[in-house]
């Protein structure tokens, strides 16, 4: 029976089947009240130990979590787990009390004032004991992942970079080393740093509140959990040689061959559909990808303020603010499109000018 | 010497039990302050030529020795002795290549593969050309792939699967005619996205 199990864990890891899981299963677990409460909590983690614990008699799965290099990200599942919870708790307790005139627990919290010394910093001071303390006994206990002295003409395989970068690593399959390396790394960047411009609502200031704050808090979750988090999880347990995809309980085997052959946008137009041959010259040869990213990013958001959600938010920012961020907005969305499309139809580039490096 | 004397038993009688005793049955008197020191006199005397004299020396010494480590930065770019590969060398005849094989003996001591496909000899840089990682050759599957984002090469060294955006380049590749060995130069590389394949350096006939 649990062979079977292992199967369809298999077959479910599979990145088309996985990402999509994810995404639909968090975005509607933030809408569940019974999960972000203490009984909730205690489910969830209980399930995830369990589910640890049950498959860490396997081999395969055995083999690449608990290697050292990987503790981190096991760990930061049940951070990331424990803090969204908390915060989410805190947000549904809050919109209980708004709905029955009660005043915010931050607000009742806010008239006890205790003193910085001591109350801050001994806890302060206790905490970085403990850290020290975990970090030393984490140093004796894992080894350092050191291998033979580096030797250019070989890489490790996988290569994989450190734990914090593999989301971007993931990107870097799907995008143009230029745009995943280096233009969408600083969008996030960017991005993350205009939110207080962008969103100038004062709603939730200084207390945990999902009511009042239900889109903002959906898209920057699933900007961070399932396209920063899940995406760091597929890159350490799923990425195994020749960055192929294997599932969880899937023994890592260096010759398996996977098809990945990938077809441009114009490839698909000139020479599928149409037959012709791909043109010589470049902006004929990639002008329907380049109308399609003139539709999507220019077309899509004049469009969007018709619609009455994205009406609401126009009149509200005004449309500097507004086209900034459904900008942003959609450059992050160019990631998840992407990644089906290549699911979908192996396609490699929208827009593909080898003549400018300009590849997206 | 003296000064400091009186002062400190200016600063003790105070505190002295007896004068204290005193004190208290005496009107209160306000205890006479301790006499300020006079700055001592050459700090006071540093004229603005010194000054800037003794500011002159401190400049030049700190130029000196940032111009020196400078220096020594510039001369550490320059090393006596290089160990890496040198950019041009010979691997063997035209025979020692057979037909339909690539030649990984000098993957890790000069980064190519000399490929034997199709009658044509070349060599392929093993660098990737979407980050530049060194990719594998797998005999099996027939073809370059690289470990860290999953692009694929044919043999020919044409791209066709992961995100890489073009093919691998080649090296510069001819027979020396002293010994009849092939002499690869890395110097100069070949590519494909600019035609540069149909060049008679980026390839040698097999015989």
């Amino acid at each position: 029976m649990f062979d079977a199990l292992k199967e369809l864990v298999n077959y479910f890891s599979d990145p088309k089947w996985s990402f999509t899981i994810t995404t639909v299963v968090f975005v509607a677990a933030l809408f569940w009240r019974r999960l972000w409460t203490n009984l909730g909590g205690l489910v969830m983690l209980v399930g995830v130990t369990l589910y640890f614990v049950v498959s860490m008699f396997d081999e395969n799965f055995r083999l690449v979590v608990a290697k050292p290099d990987n503790v981190p990200i096991v760990m930061m599942v049940y951070f990331v787990g424990f803090f969204v919870w908390l915060s989410m708790k805190k947000a549904y307790d809050n919109d209980e009390r708004i709905a029955n005139g009660e005043p915010t627990f931050e607000k009742t919290e806010a008239n006890d004032k205790i003193f910085t010394w001591p109350d801050l910093v001994f806890s302060e001071f206790i905490c970085m004991v403990i850290l020290t303390v975990l970090l030393v006994v984490w140093s004796i206990m894992l080894q350092a992942p050191l291998e033979e002295p580096a030797n250019t003409a070989v890489a490790p395989n996988p290569s994989k970079a450190p734990w914090y970068f593999l989301g971007l690593q993931e990107m870097l399959v799907y995008f143009d080393p230029w745009m995943a390396g280096v233009v969408l790394p600083s969008l996030i960047i960017v991005g993350l740093c205009a939110i207080p411009y962008i969103d100038t609502n004062t709603k939730g200031n200084g207390y945990f509140t999902f009511k009042e704050r239900r889109s903002e808090i959906v898209l920057f979750m699933y900007g961070f959990v399932v396209l920063w988090c899940y995406l760091i999880v597929v890159g350490t347990f799923m990425r195994g040689p020749n960055w192929n995809f294997f599932g969880l309980y899937e023994y890592w085997d260096i010759n398996k061959v996977e098809p990945l052959v990938n077809v441009d946008l114009s490839e698909y137009i000139f020479i599928k559909m149409l037959g012709v041959g791909l043109p010589s010259f470049w902006l004929v040869r990639e002008l329907p990808g380049i109308l399609l990213l003139l539709l999507y990013f220019v077309v899509l958001p004049v469009g969007l303020t018709k619609l009455q959600f994205f009406k609401r938010y126009y009149d509200d920012m005004g449309a500097s603010r507004f086209y900034v961020g459904i900008g942003l907005f959609l450059t992050m969305m160019l990631l998840p499109i992407k990644m089906y499309l290549r699911w979908a139809f192996n396609l490699k580039y929208l827009v593909h000018i080898q003549e400018f490096f300009f590849n997206v | 010497m003296t000064e400091d004397i009186e002062r400190e038993s200016a600063s003790a009688s105070p505190t002295d039990s007896e004068a204290g005793a005193a004190a208290a049955e005496a009107p209160p008197v306000k205890p006479t302050p301790a006499p300020v020191p006079a700055r001592p006199a050459q700090e006071a005397d540093v004229s603005r030529r010194g000054f800037f004299s003794w500011a002159a020396v401190a400049w030049v010494g700190f130029t000196a020795a940032t111009g020196a480590c400078v220096t020594a930065w510039g001369r550490f770019m320059f090393p006596n002795v290089l160990y890496e590969p040198p950019t041009s060398f010979k691997v063997g005849k035209p025979e020692d290549f057979p037909p339909g094989v690539v030649d990984e003996r000098f993957k890790e001591t000069n980064g190519v593969w000399i490929v034997n496909n199709d009658g044509q000899i070349y060599s392929l840089i093993a660098i990737c050309t979407h980050l530049g990682c060194p990719p594998a050759w797998l005999d099996a599957q027939n073809k370059f792939k690289c470990p860290c984002h999953g692009s694929g090469y044919y043999k020919s060294g044409i791209n066709f699967e992961g995100p890489t955006p073009r093919p691998l380049e080649r090296a510069r590749i001819s027979i020396d005619p002293s010994d009849n060995q092939i002499l690869v130069d890395k110097a100069q590389k070949y590519l494909w996205e600019q035609g540069q394949w149909e060049d008679p350096n980026s390839y040698i006939l097999s015989g």
